[in-house]
């Protein structure tokens, strides 16, 4: 177990790295969710529509989104220049390339939701102050469900035709459930509900991370193996 | 006799068993009071979106059989049960509408029977489209049975999350703990629906299957 850990460090360090040092795409994907944000705001008329109704729908839409363009260069990165081959021909077991790449996304997908949750507020004006904790939770459940799914996908998209329309069809449908769970709460907390009201949705959160997480470590090997 | 002609047989059996369905459900089965004769659409309805799961299920089921046998019959399999998913799919999804004007005065709303319903369309397509984007048969058999595996562990979530929304849907009257409120002409129809939906659903897959055979034969690439 430690052993496959530190595997998976290395191969997330090695992305993350590889990301610190360019830095385009994640500063891209940040970009993009400021620009998603603004776009929404024209996407409603602000006299009829209150911001807090919409609030958190736009606001999972827009950081799916900003995840599914992490997830696509995920494994795209790594066709360059045969890095792949490399990868797998080393001495790591697949279960550890699989939380590696895990990891890297999940601090990517963070990133950006680090800074696209203070635009969100800014913009759209949602009074957060107490429900910040809780809503962090429920980033981090929803993240996590979102991202596991999508790098199991992303590792075999890029051997399709047109992988970059690939991954949101195959994804998309996957997405609804953490997605449906994740605006739910939020718009609970959001309005100052209490916790409580919310935590059948975080345990549901809970399991599909869980499910999900089990499968697609065991499902990984089959998307890389040659 | 060959597999497509063997599974022909099987369907037309299959369409012969469902107009017999109907004549019985028109002619012989209470109208409902309160419904009048749009329920009829339920002996079509429900038995298809029964179909479309079970179909679903098997996919992956399949898939990870093929994970652990390689065997293409398995994958051959898999790819039937998806396309024949989808066609059911395809009936659940326009036989409720046409029940919806009358009953509900919408063609479509965002409930969770239908949301669900649609995305485990989605999930079909999805499925379709990634073997069509892939050329080599084995990676194709393998990719298919990964996203298989992922769609059948999936279906429980769309059911738990979609109907955490308020449902506009009938609740279950059959499939439900309890004995089923209905009464037994209704119910028998109803079975009767089922029955003939599963010879279907054999035919249909039998088809397919065999048309994959023929296909390889030839050396396409369509599988």
């Amino acid at each position: 177990m430690r052993e496959l850990l530190a595997q998976a460090w290395t191969v997330a360090r090695k992305d993350l790295v590889l990301e610190f040092r360019t830095r385009t795409a994640v500063l891209s994907a940040v970009v993009f969710t400021a620009l998603v944000l603004t776009v929404f705001n024209f996407g409603r008329d602000p006299t009829a529509v209150a911001a807090t109704d919409l609030a958190p729908g736009i606001l999972w839409v827009t950081f799916t989104f900003a995840a599914m363009l992490g997830l696509n260069r995920a494994f795209q990165l790594e066709l360059e220049n045969g890095a792949l081959e490399g990868l797998l021909a080393a001495p790591l077991s697949r279960v550890s390339l699989y939380w590696g790449k895990l990891v890297a996304n999940l601090v990517f997908v963070g990133v950006v939701e680090a800074v696209g949750l203070p635009l969100f507020v800014l913009f759209f004006d949602v009074p957060l102050g107490h429900a910040l904790l809780p809503l962090v939770g429920v980033l981090a459940l929803a993240t996590l469900g979102i991202v596991t799914v999508g790098t199991l996908f992303s590792a075999m998209v890029i051997r399709t035709r047109f992988a970059e329309l690939m991954l949101p069809v195959l994804l998309l449908p996957f997405l609804i459930p953490p997605l449906v769970l994740a605006v739910l709460a939020t718009a609970r907390l959001l309005a100052a509900r209490p916790l409580s009201e919310s935590l059948a949705y975080l345990k549901l959160l809970a399991a599909y991370d869980i499910v999900f997480l089990g499968v697609a470590t065991m499902l990984f090997r089959y998307t890389v193996d040659e | 006799m060959n597999l497509v002609r063997k599974g022909r047989v099987i369907t037309l059996l299959g369409l012969g068993l469902l107009a017999g369905v109907y004549v019985r459900a028109l002619a012989f089965t209470p109208v409902e009071r309160l419904q009048g004769p749009a329920q009829k659409i339920y002996y079509l309805h429900v038995p298809a979106a029964i179909w479309t799961e079970m179909a679903i299920v098997l996919v992956g089921l399949a898939g990870i059989f093929y994970l652990f046998l390689q065997d293409p019959r398995l994958d051959r399999f898999a790819e039937a049960s998806a396309e024949v998913g989808t066609v059911f799919a395809t009936i659940v999804l326009t036989t409720g509408p046409l029940w919806g004007k009358p009953i509900w005065g919408t063609w479509w709303t965002w409930d969770a029977r239908l949301t669900s319903t649609l995305l485990l369309f989605f999930l079909y397509v999805g499925y379709l489209l990634l073997r069509s984007a892939i050329t080599d048969p084995a990676l194709r058999g393998r990719y298919a049975a990964v996203l298989g595996i992922c769609g059948m562990c999936l279906v429980p979530f769309i059911h738990l999350s979609v109907y955490l929304f308020r449902t506009l849907h009938p609740q279950p009257i059959i499939l439900k703990p309890g004995p089923p409120s209905l009464p037994a002409s209704m119910l028998i129809t109803w079975l009767c629906s089922v029955g003939a939906f599963t010879v279907l659903y054999v035919g249909l897959v039998t088809q397919r299957y065999g048309l994959s055979l023929q296909r390889e034969a030839q050396g396409g690439i369509g599988g």
